[in-house]
């Protein structure tokens, strides 16, 4: 009982693990900046920095909605990542974001994500993006993303 | 009947507009993202960079990376066919940095693996109104048959000052 329980431990860790090294393997999402914060069972938790270079309105300041578009299609890639059946792969089929306010200038910009469904191949996640107003998120968004399976042996 | 203008005094003016338009975004500097223009018709190009990959393993550019760059031609060709007319009649004010428009949503197709190459993308407004405009987007690679991101967005408009 108490082997098939480590059993258990060891593979959702390894799952935690390989989700985190998924993440930090990917070029552009170390170039933004990205940090992951929690990670598993299909939750994920990612946060970026605010950057000057990253501004998309020069006269506010306001962070570009493309950084904001790479933040939450990370997070929701990340989300699918964790999800217990333990995809080996997903890649983004679509995601729509809904801007519901411009993010803070200045402050962190962070996403959670979670994968809320999943099939044979696809798999369905919806996300939110937060700055340090918890209350009110910057902006919110859906997606579809494949779900690939390991081959049965 | 008034002397038409030098071609080359248009299109130094279309081009300053464009330049100014295009330089003023950080994050359009930071993606390097560049545009086109040939008349009115703008492309977006987003030459390859490593740090654009998103899976290292096939590699592919990352989807917000396609993302960005869909939106950002967006925006840009929603700012430029709104200034057009004020443009070409010389009422562009080339000190100020002409207003924005904000996204409101914006809905991203990938149809396929975007490969580590240059890309290209045009947006076409459907739709622009006194206050809300609806812009569709694609991208392609190297075949311009074999487009691998659309996007749909809705914009809101920045306030016009003659109201």
């Amino acid at each position: 009982m108490k082997a098939a329980t480590d059993v258990a431990m060891t593979s959702k860790t390894d799952r935690t693990k390989l989700a985190r090294q998924f993440i930090e393997a990917i070029p552009h999402s170390r170039a933004l900046g990205m940090e992951l914060e929690e990670i598993g069972e299909g939750i994920a938790i990612i946060s970026m920095p605010y950057d000057e270079r990253f501004v998309g309105n020069p006269s506010t300041g306001v962070i570009h909605g493309g950084a904001v578009s790479a933040l939450m299609d990370t997070c929701g890639g990340a989300a699918v990542m964790s999800h217990p059946d333990a995809p080996v792969g997903t890649a983004t089929i679509d995601l729509r974001i809904d801007y519901m306010r411009a993010a803070t200038p200045g402050q962190r910009i962070r996403a959670r994500a979670e994968c809320y469904h999943v099939t044979r191949a696809v798999a369905f996640v919806r996300a939110t993006a937060l700055d340090d107003d918890d209350d009110n998120p910057v902006a919110a968004a859906t997606g579809a993303f494949t779900f690939q399976r390991a081959k049965e042996a | 009947m008034r002397k038409p203008e030098p071609v080359q005094v248009i299109k130094t003016r279309r081009d300053a507009a464009l330049r100014r338009l295009v330089q003023s975004v950080p994050y359009i500097q930071y993606l390097g993202v560049q545009f086109d223009r040939r008349g009115d018709e703008l492309t977006a190009v987003l030459p390859y960079r490593e740090d654009l990959i998103g899976n290292p393993l096939l590699p592919a550019i990352h989807g917000g990376v396609t993302a960005a760059f869909l939106e950002i031609t967006s925006i840009i060709e929603l700012t430029w066919s709104s200034q057009w007319s004020d443009m070409e009649e010389g009422k562009l004010n080339g000190d100020t940095l002409p207003p924005m428009p904000k996204t409101i949503d914006f809905t991203v197709d990938y149809l396929r693996t975007g490969l580590p190459r240059d890309a290209y993308a045009r947006a076409r407004v459907n739709r622009s109104g006194r206050r809300y405009a609806s812009v569709h987007v694609e991208a392609w690679q190297d075949n311009h048959d074999r487009i691998f991101a659309q996007a749909t967005g809705h914009f809101l408009m920045p306030p016009r000052e003659d109201g």
